[in-house]
């Protein structure tokens, strides 16, 4: 009996490499989706070793984490930052590889692209040199990140050479309540398992509560995975990953159609499949979430308080808290409802799809931000949800409530772009890292869902999206 | 790939649970197209008082005295000692290059996160995970012994300290012998191109729509 994890590795795996189960072994790559940023040097390598890509058409670019989310006519201005972009650009005119460029409609995030043009199918293997590539295990792939050496392994060979994970089920039963969404599942899971309670761990999330999300909700909890430590996230097919694949640009169609769906159909854990780990969570339980550390797990209920680290017994965690509250400028026991952010970031592979702009945009509807927010953001997801979402009017909601609307890009999720914060500026993030410095040095992170963003944008400060929506 | 065999290290310690990649190697010097260089900005906003960019002269920087690693007893350190989880975050292969580029060689924490532990390999950098307590031990005795140094010995799988104390360490046959030779991964793999291709014909039978 299988896992939905083991039917997809035994499918790839091209040679053991050690009689163990648990050695090496050499995996099939689907889809190789590739980036600006970990990509300039493997495609050196390849170059210098004098080896081609193996299989062209597998291979997807964009660029998106330096592109700039306004004044695109004018190019980028850092000049750092433009070549990396050109680089790219110059590999794939080489190399004959599908680029999305920065002014085509259909550029984005890579993990928001590959979806929408239907790149990522079921049962594919799918890397990129990316950790948020296991957003992708949403429709039943096994979908990872990996490192530059890696993305060069992969352009030459087509395959990785991997170990099998170890397999974890994360079983989410019961109604989710009114204003939960998937976001405030992924760091209710990450605050029960910890950061590093998937590491070494393939997860699969299920349950009814899983089966009930949009597949937009499904690519945000997968995507998170990786912040519980697990390269990858998956959940099986049913029919809202078939609805959703179904006539996007690189789907399949006709006969093909029908023959992929049937294959698809089985892509799912075995009724009697054992895991090594099992996680239960119980919907009903789950309240809106807000992180207040700087690491994913550092994460409460927005009802709840930031916690005291002279309650804690162990050192390294004591230490690890105090160092955390210093620099999130919050103190002890003060109510989650008592900060007050500067900025408000919608956006990011992980919100940014437009389910999540619905969901902002719900909130925000004939109310604007609060006089103490500084600047409000909105970076969609790509080009095409941008467009769906002006033709819904969305764009206008965000605009009257005083929100930027912006073009798409990884934005301030990272900052690598002209987008971040300033040293010691609180930011309402629907991103998925709260590092220091990641929104900018010294920035301050505070990781929510697209509706608590946007009800803490008027409200001036955290408020439970549920009291006001 | 640079072999490894040994390592007779002077050690710095890390007392930090969770140091993520951002941390390692801030965003901004990611715009890099080269694979070297990265070394002067390791942990940049930790270990400079000014905000560091691409193109600034780190030498011209003023760094925190504070911070572990500018203290002058662990100049030249080759040996980090972290914690829990060290390298969490991002997939960046910027982060081990970083780490190499400073000097290290070898990093010894209790856990490592997955994406970075698997990056460490494929550029000779050896990631050691050792039990909690033994990692707990370290930290006390590099603390309280200027100039401790450690002898790794990948052959043997071992971690030596000043007083003959050897830990054991775990590690897969096929990284052991890639990182002991300095193979070429992928010159290996393409070893199996052939199975690769036939591989790649019956997956497109089974299923044609992954091949357009």
């Amino acid at each position: 009996m299988q896992t939905l994890y083991d039917k997809l590795w035994q499918s790839h795996v091209v040679h053991q490499e050690s009689d163990k189960p648990d050695g090496m072994a050499l995996v099939y790559i689907d889809r190789h989706l590739v980036h600006e940023v970990t990509s300039p040097q493997a495609f050196e390598g390849l170059k210098l070793a004098g080896r081609a890509p193996w299989r062209r058409d597998s291979i997807l670019a964009v660029a998106d984490h330096n592109v700039p989310t306004t004044g695109r006519s004018h190019g980028i201005s850092d000049p750092v930052s433009r070549l990396q972009v050109e680089t790219l650009d110059q590999n794939c005119e080489e190399l004959d590889i599908t680029e999305f460029k920065m002014n085509d409609l259909r550029q984005g995030i890579v993990h928001v692209i590959g979806p929408e043009q239907g790149a990522t199918l079921p049962g594919m293997t799918v890397v990129c040199g990316d950790s948020h590539t296991s957003t992708h295990g949403a429709f039943a792939c096994l979908a990872f990140g990996i490192g530059t050496s890696e993305v060069e392994h992969v352009l030459a060979t087509q395959c990785l050479l991997i170990k099998k994970a170890k397999s974890m089920q994360v079983v989410v039963e019961g109604e989710l309540g009114h204003g939960i969404t998937a976001k405030d599942i992924a760091l209710a899971i990450i605050g029960k398992i910890g950061t590093a309670g998937g590491t070494g761990y393939a997860i699969e999330f299920a349950g009814g509560t899983i089966r009930a999300l949009s597949m937009e909700g499904r690519m945000t909890l997968c995507n998170m995975a990786i912040e519980a430590g697990a390269r990858a996230g998956m959940i099986a097919v049913d029919n809202i990953t078939i609805e959703y694949i179904k006539g996007r640009p690189f789907a399949p169609r006709g006969d093909q159609w029908e023959n992929a769906v049937a294959y698809w159909r089985t892509l799912k854990s075995d009724p009697d499949a054992i895991f090594d780990r099992v996680v239960i969570l119980d919907a009903a339980q789950i309240k809106p979430q807000v992180t207040w550390g700087t690491s994913p797990e550092m994460v409460t209920t927005v009802d709840g308080k930031v916690p005291d680290p002279s309650q804690i017994t162990d050192v390294v965690k004591r230490h690890d808290m105090e160092h955390a509250l210093e620099y999130m400028g919050l103190v002890p026991n003060m109510p989650i409802t008592d900060i007050c952010p500067d900025k408000i970031f919608i956006g990011s592979c992980t919100n940014s799809r437009i389910e999540d702009l619905r969901a902002a945009a719900d909130v925000l509807k004939g109310k604007h931000i609060a006089a103490n927010i500084k600047l409000a953001l909105v970076v969609p997801g790509s080009g095409l949800v941008k467009h769906q979402a002006e033709q819904e009017g969305l764009d206008k909601i965000f605009r009257e409530a005083g929100f930027e609307w912006r073009e798409p890009g990884c934005s301030m999720c990272l900052a690598m772009n002209d987008d971040r914060l300033s040293s010691g500026e609180r930011c309402a993030s629907t991103s998925n890292r709260n590092f220091e410095g990641r929104q900018g040095p010294g920035g301050r992170t505070h990781l929510v869902s697209p509706a608590m963003a946007a009800a803490a944008a008027v409200a001036g400060h955290f408020v439970d999206v549920r009291e006001i929506y | 790939m640079e072999k490894f065999y040994s390592c007779k290290g002077l050690v710095a310690p890390l007392d930090r649970a969770n140091v993520d990649t951002d941390a390692i190697i801030p965003k901004q010097f990611l715009k890099s197209i080269k694979r070297s260089g990265f070394g002067p900005n390791l942990f940049d906003e930790w270990r400079y008082l000014d905000h560091g960019e691409p193109g600034m002269d780190s030498a011209q920087r003023k760094l925190n005295p504070e911070f572990i690693l500018n203290l002058p007893r662990y100049r030249g350190a080759q040996i980090l000692l972290a914690r829990a989880n060290f390298g969490c975050g991002s997939s960046r292969e910027h982060a081990p290059w970083a780490l190499q580029d400073y000097g290290f060689r070898v990093i010894i924490a209790p856990s490592f996160a997955d994406i970075f532990f698997n990056n460490c390999f494929k550029i000779g950098l050896l990631p050691i995970v050792l039990d909690a307590n033994n990692v707990d031990r370290l930290f006390r005795e590099v603390l309280a012994t200027e100039g401790y140094r450690l002898v790794v010995n990948l052959e043997e799988q071992s971690v030596t300290t000043p007083s003959g104390e050897s830990f054991f360490f775990d590690i897969d046959p096929f990284r052991k012998h890639s990182l002991l030779n300095g193979l070429d991964e992928i010159g290996l793999t393409l070893q199996h191109a052939d199975r690769i291709k036939a591989f790649e014909a019956r997956h497109r039978a089974a299923q044609p729509w992954l091949f357009t």
